[in-house]
């Protein structure tokens, strides 16, 4: 078994960055134009990276699905991002930040990653409000914060319902003024379709161009992986219709790591399915809980009475609604951390309190908020969020409380990096969503894009060159090398299988298959018998697939079949890992909730005495179960105890 | 409460950017009226690729109105018969059943269609790179607050910073002038004390990218603001000609 070194800085948690910086190997301006670095993703991870790395002078190569580096799946993000600035002055520290993320994460992060990601978040806030992110303000005209699950402090920073888009543009914008700059090269509607190793080391990429079919050889001394979460693994999901989790594949079939896969978190507020055709799940953004409060009725002959469509909800008195957070938790009521507020909606709709026609929803309400503050405020906080819910659902929140449902919507699994955010391929790094690093089992909202920025601007452009400033002398390759030749070969080769299996089944037809498989054995609620279940049907749904999914057109030109063909054999190949790591954990912690090991209140039950690791997963082959690799996890700082929110 | 619709669909195919393209007819039926328009455009495909016919090509990714990558001209509207929403936030209530529902790509010479109902907007990014940032680099910045921003300029600036980039304007536009576009993303940044520096250069820089990239010229006709998703007004067209004509004048 090969071990796994995460490179942790000697010292002191809070001295760790800072020596790392001061020792670490540099790259001088001169050499850095010689140096390329592939980097893929233009989200707020890929962007800010590019950004800053073409800033620095490095040559940058930028890769993105999108037909525009401004629209990858960050620009969907709404309620905010976290900083440990302390405007508020309510005792927030970096201290805090870090120890609200070590606990929200359910004690399954890396301490030293987690406090230098508090450490840094200051800096993107200043960085942002540089760029022109026009983040709300107060009359008095500093920036204005807001409250977010998990904490019992105001560190949200936010634009508006549109937090990711202001902060993805900024970086964009850095992004596109390297380009103009002629430091950084942007390759859109391009698909990383392999990765290629020389010698040990990541030296490059083979892209598909999503327009022409054509098949490309692009060189690099590094190459960063930014290429979001795998959450569409699941079909119905939050995520873009574009997101995928092919590129943390093809590195895992390369000998990369993929670190906890079974951590996906299910957020508590989304709008619940409605059909068979539904194509996508819309969020309703997590900020909505710090004025709307979260019932069902308590009485069941309601709840019936609402699903057949007799009763409104309006009509249901005060004292007929369980407020069930607030009962459960007084502490944090409404504000409780996504898994435990998604879990206890299951668990009412479970014991059939659920409203919509289909009893798989519960009410949002804004009522006691628009008494106490006016309808003015709630629409100035909210209002287009609001209007989303009224043009999806037709109804209008202001008279009628929202219904929300748990879904699929970001997956703290990744791929394994070490301290440095490289994985165990040397050469090749992964930031972002795409990789494992800060969030444990379960993240705390407003965290993904402070993660995504602090790995862009402020971390990986340091690290990397410790890697680099030892890669000056490799001269720049031709990409006719025969590592380079064979990748393109195999590339083509799968493609052309893809196209010559001629089946009856559409591409979406089988997501939607797996899909079903992932939620209801991979889900909310995973037990022994349902993963040992769903590894058996991800392997007939591979079968399936390979044997009788329809393409139609050809490799020439573009093809949105096929991409979609070649994204989903790669989920089928992640669901299959999510559901071996599953198996492999005897615990519940954070998002992955096994119904064996819960507490008499039905909490997440950790078994720290026998998986307080990292769980890797390695690539042995096709057809072959993985192999797990464990990093154990050393807290130093922090004791690992239950977490409470009571 | 559900309901159900058939519809014929009336849709521009066209091979890639030399070909001529035309409209083909189909048939689709028994449509949720709860369900979304490309969802709709979804079931049209499955329906296809059961004929064992090539799906319709359309852009599309968020699907919740934010990443501004749908684009579809329906029955002569941008984004289709509904206010404020994308094509993507349209939904099936808003036609009725035996409808005739035609479906285009933007058509401007500066969007040049890729293949069926896609087109290329990289003009857009182009624009942006001409000039549409602060230029700043990683590092080295004050505090966030240490220039405090009236709120009424913030909040002004925001409004501006919603644009999505979607190109409706464009497409709405008989000029095919990008000036809503421009004008958004300058005023944002001339709203803003950060931005204001380099207000004028900016302007000048992102309208002379426009002119060379086959955009048309502003005849303040306001077709673009009615059919803009994201509320942009053309206030902000007004703001950025002051710019526009400083730097003029500065010269
Ligand atoms: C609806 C929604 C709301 C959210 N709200 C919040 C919030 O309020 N606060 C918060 O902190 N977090 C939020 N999140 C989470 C957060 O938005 C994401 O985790 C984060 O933006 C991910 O950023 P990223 O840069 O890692 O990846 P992404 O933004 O997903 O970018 C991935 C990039 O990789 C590219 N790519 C992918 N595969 C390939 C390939 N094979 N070849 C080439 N390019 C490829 C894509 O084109 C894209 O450019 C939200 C998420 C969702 C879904
Ligand atoms: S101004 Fe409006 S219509 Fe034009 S690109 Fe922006 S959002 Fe789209
Ligand atoms: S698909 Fe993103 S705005 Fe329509």
């Amino acid at each position: 078994m090969s071990k796994l070194d995460a490179k942790i800085p000697e010292g002191p948690l809070a001295q760790k960055w800072t020596n790392y910086k001061d020792h670490q190997k540099l790259v001088n301006p001169a050499n850095k134009r010689k140096l390329d670095v592939i980097v893929v993703g233009t989200g707020l991870a890929g962007g800010a990276a590019a950004a800053s790395l073409g800033e620095m002078g490095f040559n940058v190569k930028n890769f993105t699905i999108q037909d525009s580096p401004r629209r990858a799946h960050s620009i969907a993000a709404q309620g905010g991002i976290n900083a440990a600035k302390n405007y508020p002055n309510d005792g927030d520290s970096v201290y805090r930040l870090f120890y609200d993320t070590i606990k929200g994460g359910d004690y399954r992060a890396r301490e030293a990653n987690v406090y230098r990601l508090a450490e840094v978040s200051n800096s993107i806030i200043d960085q942002c409000v540089a760029q022109g992110v026009p983040f709300a303000r107060e009359y008095g005209g500093l920036l204005d914060n807001r409250s977010f699950g998990g904490a019992q402090v105001s560190r949200t920073f936010y634009a508006k319902g549109q937090t990711g888009q202001q902060l993805l543009l900024g970086a964009y914008q850095a992004l596109m003024r390297q380009v103009n700059a002629g430091t950084v090269k942007m390759y859109t509607r391009t698909e990383l379709v392999d990765i290629v190793i020389v010698d040990g080391k990541a030296r490059g990429i083979i892209a598909r161009d999503l327009v022409t079919g054509e098949l490309t050889r692009h060189f690099g001394h590094a190459v960063v992986l930014a290429t979001g979460g795998y959450g569409n693994t699941f079909f119905l999901s939050t995520n873009a219709m574009g997101s995928n989790g092919s590129a943390a594949i093809k590195a895992f079939h390369k000998g990369a790591m993929f670190a906890n896969p079974c951590y996906a978190q299910i957020h508590p507020t989304c709008i619940p399915v409605h059909g068979e055709f539904q194509s996508k799940l819309t969020l309703m953004s997590e900020s909505l809980r710090n004025d709307g409060r979260i019932w069902v009725p308590k009485k069941k002959e309601d709840a019936e009475a609402i699903r057949a469509g007799k009763l409104k909800p309006t009509q249901i008195a005060e004292e007929d609604r369980d407020y069930y957070l607030e009962r459960r938790y007084p502490a944090f009521g409404n504000l409780v951390p996504r898994d435990v507020a998604s879990r206890a909606a299951k668990e009412r709709c479970d014991a059939g309190f659920g409203v919509n026609s289909t009893g798989l929803a519960v009410y949002l309400d804004f009522k006691s908020a628009i008494e106490r503050l006016g309808k003015n405020v709630i629409k100035a906080r909210y209002g287009n969020l609001f209007q989303m819910y009224e043009k999806i659902v037709d109804e209008d929140p202001y008279e009628t409380p929202m219904m929300i449902y748990p879904a699929i919507h970001y997956t703290m699994g990744g791929l394994w990096v070490d301290y440095e955010l490289q994985t165990n391929i040397p050469g090749l790094f992964a930031a972002g969503e795409a990789n494992f690093s800060d969030h444990g089992a379960n993240r705390l909202g407003a965290s993904a894009l402070m993660q995504g920025l602090a790995d862009g601007y402020f971390v990986l452009p340091y690290t990397i060159q410790n890697y680099l400033a030892d890669e000056i002398r490799t001269p720049r390759m031709t990409t006719n090398e025969k590592e380079f030749v064979d990748t393109e070969k195999a590339v083509k080769a799968r493609f052309d299988k893809l196209l010559s299996i001629k089946g009856e089944r559409s591409v979406d037809s089988i997501h939607k298959e797996l899909g079903l498989v992932m939620w209801d054995f991979v889900g909310m609620g995973r037990t022994k018998e349902s993963l040992e279940k769903a590894i058996k049907r991800i392997a007939e749904i591979k079968k399936e697939f390979w044997s009788n999914v329809r393409i139609p057109g050809s490799n020439d030109g573009m093809n949105v079949e096929l991409e979609k063909a070649s994204r989903l054999a790669d989920f089928i190949e992640i669901g299959n890992l999510m559901a071996h790591d599953g198996l492999n954990r005897e615990e519940s912690c954070g998002g992955h909730f096994r119904e064996e090991y819960q507490t008499e209140e039905g909490e997440a039950l950790r078994q720290d005495d026998k998986f307080a690791y990292v769980g890797c997963w390695k690539y042995e082959g096709e057809d072959k179960a993985p192999a797990l690799v464990k990093e154990d996890l050393v807290y130093e700082s922090v004791k690992m105890v239950q977490r409470n929110y009571k | 409460m559900e309901n159900t619709i058939n519809l014929t669909l009336k849709v521009w195919r066209q091979n890639g950017p030399k070909d001529k393209g035309r409209f083909e007819t189909y048939k689709v039926e028994n449509i949720s009226t709860d369900s979304s328009f490309l969802e709709m455009m979804d079931i049209l495909n499955e329906q296809l690729i059961k004929e064992n016919k090539e799906p319709v090509a359309f852009d599309h990714d968020c699907r919740e109105g934010i990443c501004g990558m749908c684009s579809l001209y329906i029955n002569g509207r941008p984004h289709g018969p509904d206010d404020d929403v994308t094509t993507c936030q349209l939904h099936m209530r808003k036609f009725k059943d035996g409808e005739t529902v035609t479906i285009e790509p933007w058509r401007a010479a500066a969007f040049p269609v890729i293949k069926d109902l896609m087109v290329d907007r990289t003009a857009f990014d182009k624009i942006i790179a001409a000039g549409g940032y602060v230029s700043v680099s990683t590092g080295g910045v004050p505090d966030a607050n240490a220039i405090p921003i009236p709120k009424v300029d913030a909040d002004e600036a925001m409004d501006a910073a919603s644009c999505i980039g979607c190109g409706a304007c464009v497409a709405a536009c008989k000029n095919s002038s990008a000036m809503l576009f421009v004008s958004a993303k300058v005023s944002q940044l001339a709203l803003l004390p950060q931005g204001r520096v380099e207000a004028k250069a900016r302007a000048k820089a992102m309208i002379a990218k426009m002119d060379e990239l086959g955009f048309g010229g502003c005849t303040n006709t306001g077709a673009c603001e009615v059919e803009c998703p994201k509320g942009v007004s053309i206030t902000n067209i007004a703001r950025l000609n002051r710019q526009y004509l400083a730097a003029r004048f500065s010269e």
